[in-house]
């Protein structure tokens, strides 16, 4: 797909081990993604995929390995990476507005003491216009749909202009048209240069709209184009743990035509 | 009495402690609305309560040595929050069995060491009720610079504490300082508690935390709106319940409580979203909650355990 045009690329995980309660969860995990490429992270329950987005935010240190942000390591705060977690990682029954919520994403690069001003409330106002929510700006966010509610978190992970955006699990309790309209904001936003990483559990979604595939289980078990890893059955056997007859895999064959 | 007598009796000189007492349950109204904005939103109101809790072995040793009880509180409170910080970040236990704790153990120490002060039960009583009487002009002071800091405080760390609460990892992953941030914000609280514990009273103090501010939620969507009115509420209810409690001379803590309950009441069943009235006016079910606001009964709830909390020790024991 999208070549790599700068020399390092714009997220490199290098033989990543991390540990969580004294167990290896992520063992040697190894990926990159580049500039302009939407890539989707595949992998059962507890492969560790939010674990690989945390490591990549810095917000868990690996014990082996290293996480390289366009040649550099990541630091929290230091690096402009947007982060999109799930849903319900979210205290949506404050008291806030659509835009005041966006604002919080600039709330690090603001530093402590400051306020924001006319050049962030214009970031603000961008994010919102990307997502198509300027119209909602200043509805609470209590009263908004599941849809809206993941446009105005991936509104505030763009508030930063990151060059890289991290999602967790951005279509889980959509139905299918919003589902559609996500993975189509999506592969814009990796158009436009930025490099997107989504973990998912939507196979069928994630063959459909992203340029690569990487399928995880404890660590990268295949890495590939949509076409190429359909026709594999051997990697998704592995690491979804699942047998040759299994619901998977049909699925599976069916998208290959 | 008319609220003219009551207005007289203020400037009466024989009833000096009078103004200093509303002074003081006003100024404590005002900084515990503000401060129990985070509480309510967050839903700390069991680190209150602990927090509540945990001054008062401060203050029966401040008792007991005879200095001031707002240092005395203030240092056994903020020791209590940092303890509860760092404890809470061990993942194994949870958070409210670690301040379940903690708390116990303050109180129970703050027991212990102020049996040992001649004229315990009467002492003991003005601590857990609060009292009017006795205020030094020192701790009006105390009470103003205290409650201008914590207000200054908040202010200036607003941004963080609200991005704190929203998504604690998207803002762990920006580069604000989670740990630092909610340290902070436990000994804002700690110090709104201490500062109001001379007129409310121990066990009380918790209502001036999470009631004003629950009712403030009930009446707007917007956290800026909500900041503003919780401490006027507060303030409000303080007033009227001074007033009620010396005209018919009902204890302070207990009728400033009550007012700060029936205006609860009142948001509950007349505010013009949430409230109960707007939403028959509406046609809608008054229990389906539909933007998943602070349900009312939660407010409630820990109003009830607070009060369940009550121990018996005040005439009961040794005294
Ligand atoms: N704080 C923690 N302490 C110990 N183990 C943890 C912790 N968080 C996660 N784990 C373990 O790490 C593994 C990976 O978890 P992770 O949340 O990354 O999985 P996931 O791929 O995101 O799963 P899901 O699809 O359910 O979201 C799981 O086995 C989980 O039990
Ligand atoms: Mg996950």
């Amino acid at each position: 797909m999208s070549a790599a045009v700068a020399a390092a690329p714009a997220l490199s995980v290098e033989d990543v081990s991390v540990e969580l309660g004294g167990r290896l969860v992520l063992q040697q995990a190894r990926l990159s993604v580049d500039k302009g490429e939407l890539v989707g992270l595949l992998g059962p329950n507890g492969a560790g995929k939010t674990t690989l987005l945390r490591t990549v935010l810095g917000l868990l240190r690996p014990v082996g390995g290293r996480v390289a942000v366009e040649g550099r390591t990541a630091k929290p705060g230091r690096t402009a990476l947007g982060y999109v977690p799930q849903r319900h990682e979210f205290a949506w029954e404050f008291p806030i507005c659509v835009a005041d919520v966006v604002m919080t994403g600039l709330t690090g690069r603001l530093g402590l003491f400051r306020r924001p001003g006319a050049a962030e409330w214009e970031a603000v106002a961008d994010a919102l216009e990307r997502v198509r929510m300027s119209d909602l700006a200043d509805r609470p966010v209590g009263q908004l749909s599941g849809g809206q509610r993941q446009r105005v978190l991936v509104a505030r992970a763009l508030a930063l202009r990151p060059s890289l955006l991290l999602l967790d699990e951005p279509f889980t309790g959509l139905d299918m048209p919003t589902q559609d309209l996500l993975s189509a904001l999506f592969v814009d936003l990796a158009r436009e240069g930025r490099a997107v990483l989504m973990t998912t559990h939507d196979l069928l979604g994630a063959l459909d709209a992203c340029d690569r595939v990487a399928l995880l289980n404890r660590s990268i078990v295949a890495v590939g184009t949509p076409d190429r890893l359909a026709l594999d059955p051997a990697p998704w056997m592995s690491a979804f743990g699942v047998g040759p007859e299994s619901a998977l895999l049909r699925v599976l064959k069916a998208t290959a035509r | 009495m008319t609220p003219v007598e009551f207005f007289t009796d203020l400037f009466n000189p024989e009833l000096a402690f009078l103004p200093k007492a509303l002074a003081v349950a006003v100024m404590s109204s005002i900084i515990c609305g503000v401060v129990g904005c985070y509480v309510v939103l967050r839903g700390m109101a069991f680190i209150g309560d602990a927090v509540a809790h945990a001054v008062f072995p401060g203050l029966a040793v401040a008792f007991v040595l005879g200095g001031s009880l707002v240092i005395g509180g203030t240092i056994a409170g903020v020791i209590t929050a940092v303890l509860v910080a760092v404890f809470s970040q061990n993942r194994r236990l949870k958070e409210d069995s670690i301040i379940g704790i903690f708390f116990v153990a303050a109180f129970a120490l703050g027991v212990v060491i102020i049996s040992r002060a001649p004229g315990y039960a009467g002492s003991l009583q003005q601590f857990l009720f609060g009292s009017i009487t006795g205020i030094p002009d020192s701790d009006l002071y105390v009470v103003g610079i205290t409650g201008l800091a914590v207000l200054a405080v908040v202010f200036l760390l607003h941004k963080e504490l609200v991005a704190i609460s929203l998504d604690r990892e998207s803002a762990r992953a920006l580069g604000v300082k989670v740990f630092w941030l909610d340290l902070v914000l436990y000994v804002l609280v700690t110090l709104a508690v201490v500062i109001s514990v001379q007129t409310i009273g121990n066990i009380l103090v918790l209502a001036l935390l999470i009631t004003p501010a629950s009712t403030a939620r009930l009446l707007t969507d917007r956290l800026s709106v909500m900041m503003v009115l919780a401490p006027l509420i507060g303030g409000a209810s303080a007033l009227v319940g001074l007033y009620v409690s010396w005209s018919w001379d009902f204890p302070t803590g207990g009728t400033i409580v009550l007012v700060l309950t029936v205006a609860f009441l009142l948001g509950w069943f007349l505010g013009p979203r949430h409230g109960l009235v707007g939403r028959l006016r509406r046609g809608r079910g008054p229990l389906i909650d539909d933007t998943g606001a602070l349900a009312p009964a939660d407010g409630a709830a820990v109003l009830a355990g607070a009060h369940a909390n009550v121990p018996e020790p005040v005439d009961g024991g040794r005294a």
